[in-house]
């Protein structure tokens, strides 16, 4: 972990305008002219991955995120700053770009293979692999016109990853595909990973960030905002997307001692005055819950200024990040109007205890619709933090507890 | 210029293989597939043989013997024409049609050129060929001299890569290159000397003829394959360093724009 294989140091670019295109000629031979407008889609940006490293990175549309890739790859050429390879990178981003499909398979895969810089000896010598792991049986010696989209993809990513890169950068482009090619490719990747290959990325599923990421980067108009452990980045990006609704939004991070990242965002029209965990039966504030316990979870809300709905919603989530359960007010039809300053507002909310032994967090957020997007008065990741363990039922694994019975019967010789 | 030499050799098997793959493409759900290549000029002569043959022939210098005479001048400017259009027509758009691929995939953009090149002289070797079996079909035997004309096509190859190169590289930049280039071709045919003798064209415009390097290009074709003469020395001697300049100066720019031609593609 310790080797690096890719830094970017200061690494910007900028899309230039010029008023005839016959001053961008003359700039190539050495004719200064400064251009009518610069645009800088990315700016400062510096990181480094090491080697088996998993790099997630985030960011909404436009942040910049396929300018960056593009130049690691190498595709675009950096106006400022470098960026620095030991190895080879390859790009799972375009799966089947310069395929023809005329062509077979085979023939396919050969072209492809030659556009990384691969000898014909090479590729004769992977080449059974390559028709192995992509399983498509005859039909790698027919036409790629007649392929289904999805035989296409696995030839392609099978050309692909049939040597191990330095660095592999992994687009959307993966969730194509059945479930079982999936499962297929995304063992690959974790092979490479264990090798040493480091991964690059790009998504938009914070799932996916959270399993499959050491690190993530979050993009932000071209600047690399947040660089972190990936609960905290996904939970920051997420108080991002509601300040770009909310103006005068603020949002504060802080990681607590029990390693839970706590983040929180809002206008602050509505503010979390307490937010705690009871057992239903004694009334005793609980941080440890058994299996199958009746619990309360209470919200009181004060209200610091006039507004015409409030929807409270949670969000349950397990170590990972994994969301296990989520609703709120407005999909259960419970929202309070009118609400003046200096109001108070308590909610209950009664369940039992179904989840799995482990640490699971709830976080609030305080809205007037069915979305932060659009009111977002107080949002808090991991507000409230509480364990669960098992004591009394069978052991099981898992985040939830399904109260299913076994039902065996021996049967006589038949 | 070093490296951009050094990374095509590192891709040599790319690009030989891509030479390959697009001839084969053409012969996948298509008869005559690559044949077309070399029926399309041998067609063209062909037309004008028919239609010109009677008002040509006569002015041609010393063979009014052979009546096929006429023919055989045709296809040898055919020959060294069409070489020269291919590699500029397809340069001309290369880099456009080619797009998607260097915005999303890391190879020396040099290939692409060297492609087209390869593909071009493969093209042009089996039109050469073809002609050698018409010409014997006309009772017309080539002498000696016709063995320079593997050398003059590279000349005329080195010349259409320069042009290619600069005028592909504008279009990708400025798209009006790409209409006006055709029609400037066009032009560019019928002011050299394929279809006619330069002895029919009038005397005061006859220097202007001259300055149109395919013309000592074309007639050179001509004396390997008619004539039987050795080619225009004089005026090859000229036009070589001018075509080193022109290839040095287009690959100087290539080098300079690749970097900003994936920004406005």
């Amino acid at each position: 972990m310790s080797e690096c294989v890719l830094k970017v140091s200061g690494l910007g670019k900028a899309f230039r305008k010029y008023r005839s295109e016959w001053q961008r000629i003359f700039s190539w031979f050495g004719i200064s002219v400064t251009p009518a407008a610069e645009h800088w889609v990315l700016r400062g940006v510096s990181f480094s991955v090491a080697s088996g490293e998993a790099v997630g990175i985030v960011g909404q549309n436009g942040a910049g995120k396929s300018t960056l890739l593009k130049l690691i790859t190498g595709t675009l050429r950096a106006t400022e700053g470098e960026v620095q390879i030991h190895g080879r990178i390859a790009a799972i981003l375009e799966l089947g770009m310069g395929f023809n499909p005329e062509f077979t398979g085979r023939q396919n895969v050969y072209h492809a293979a030659g556009l990384m810089g691969f000898s014909r000896k090479a590729i004769e010598h992977a080449l059974p692999e390559i028709e192995a792991f992509a399983e498509i049986g005859g039909y790698f010696d027919q036409p790629m016109r007649t392929y289904s989209s999805g035989m296409q993809m696995r030839v392609a990513f099978a050309a692909v990853t049939a040597f191990r890169p330095e660095i592999l950068i992994v687009d959307e482009a993966l969730s194509v595909g059945d479930s079982y090619f999936q499962h297929k490719s995304f063992d690959r990747i974790r092979q490479f990973k264990e090798q040493g290959t480091s991964l690059l990325f790009v998504t938009h599923s914070m799932g996916d960030v959270q399993t499959l990421c050491d690190r993530v980067i979050l993009l932000d108009k071209g600047q690399a905002l947040r660089d972190g452990l990936p609960d905290e980045v996904v939970d920051y990006y997420n108080a991002l997307i509601a300040e770009k609704e909310n103006a005068k939004l603020t949002v504060e991070q802080l990681r607590q001692k029990n390693g839970w990242i706590l983040t929180k965002s809002g206008t602050g029209e509505a503010t979390l005055a307490d937010f705690r965990l009871t057992d239903a039966d004694s009334n005793q504030e609980v941080h440890l819950v058994r299996v199958g316990q009746r619990v309360i979870l209470t919200a009181i809300v004060k209200i610091h200024a006039d507004i015409p709905r409030l929807v409270l919603g949670y969000m349950l989530r397990d170590r990972m990040g994994h969301v296990v359960w989520g609703t709120n007010t407005w999909h259960t039809k419970q929202i309070v109007e009118d609400l003046r300053a200096g109001q108070v507002v308590e909610f209950k909310l009664l369940f039992t205890c179904t989840l799995g032994p482990g640490s699971y967090s709830f976080s609030p957020a305080l809205v007037s619709t069915d979305t932060h997007l659009v009111n977002n008065y107080e949002w808090k990741d991991n507000a409230l933090v509480f364990d669960v363990l098992n004591a009394g039922n069978p052991y099981f694994i898992g985040t939830s507890w399904l109260d299913a019975v076994f039902d065996i019967n021996r049967r006589g010789m038949v | 210029m070093k490296d951009m030499l050094l990374s095509a050799w590192r891709y040599r098997y790319f690009i030989l293989s891509s030479i390959q793959t697009e001839f084969r493409a053409r012969f996948i759900r298509s008869r005559l597939g690559g044949l077309w290549m070399i029926i399309h000029p041998l067609a063209q002569a062909a037309i004008f043989a028919l239609v010109l043959a009677e008002m040509m022939a006569a002015r041609l210098p010393g063979l009014a013997n052979n009546k096929f005479a006429y023919a055989i001048y045709l296809m040898s400017g055919m020959l060294a024409w069409s070489l020269f259009s291919e590699v500029i027509n397809r340069c001309l758009t290369l880099f456009i049609d080619n797009g998607n691929l260097l915005k999303k995939i890391v190879f020396p953009r040099i290939s692409l050129p060297l492609i087209v090149t390869g593909s071009a002289l493969f093209n042009n070797l089996l039109l050469f060929m073809a002609i050698i079996v018409v010409f014997g079909l006309l009772g017309h035997a080539p002498g000696v001299q016709i063995a320079w004309v593997p050398l003059l096509m590279l000349v005329t190859l080195a010349l259409a890569l320069g042009i290619g190169l600069v005028l592909g590289v504008l279009n990708v930049f400025i798209r009006d290159v790409g209409q006006v280039v055709p029609v400037v071709l066009q032009l560019g045919f019928w002011f050299t000397p394929i279809v006619y003798a330069p002895n029919i064209v009038p005397e005061a415009f006859r220097p202007m003829l001259h300055m149109n390097p395919m013309t000592t290009i074309v007639q050179s074709y001509q004396n390997a394959m008619l004539f039987n003469t050795t080619p225009d020395f004089v005026g090859l001697g000229w036009l070589f360093p001018a075509i080193l300049i022109l290839l040095g100066g287009a690959f100087i720019m290539f080098r300079r724009a690749s970097a900003e031609m994936v920004d406005v593609l």
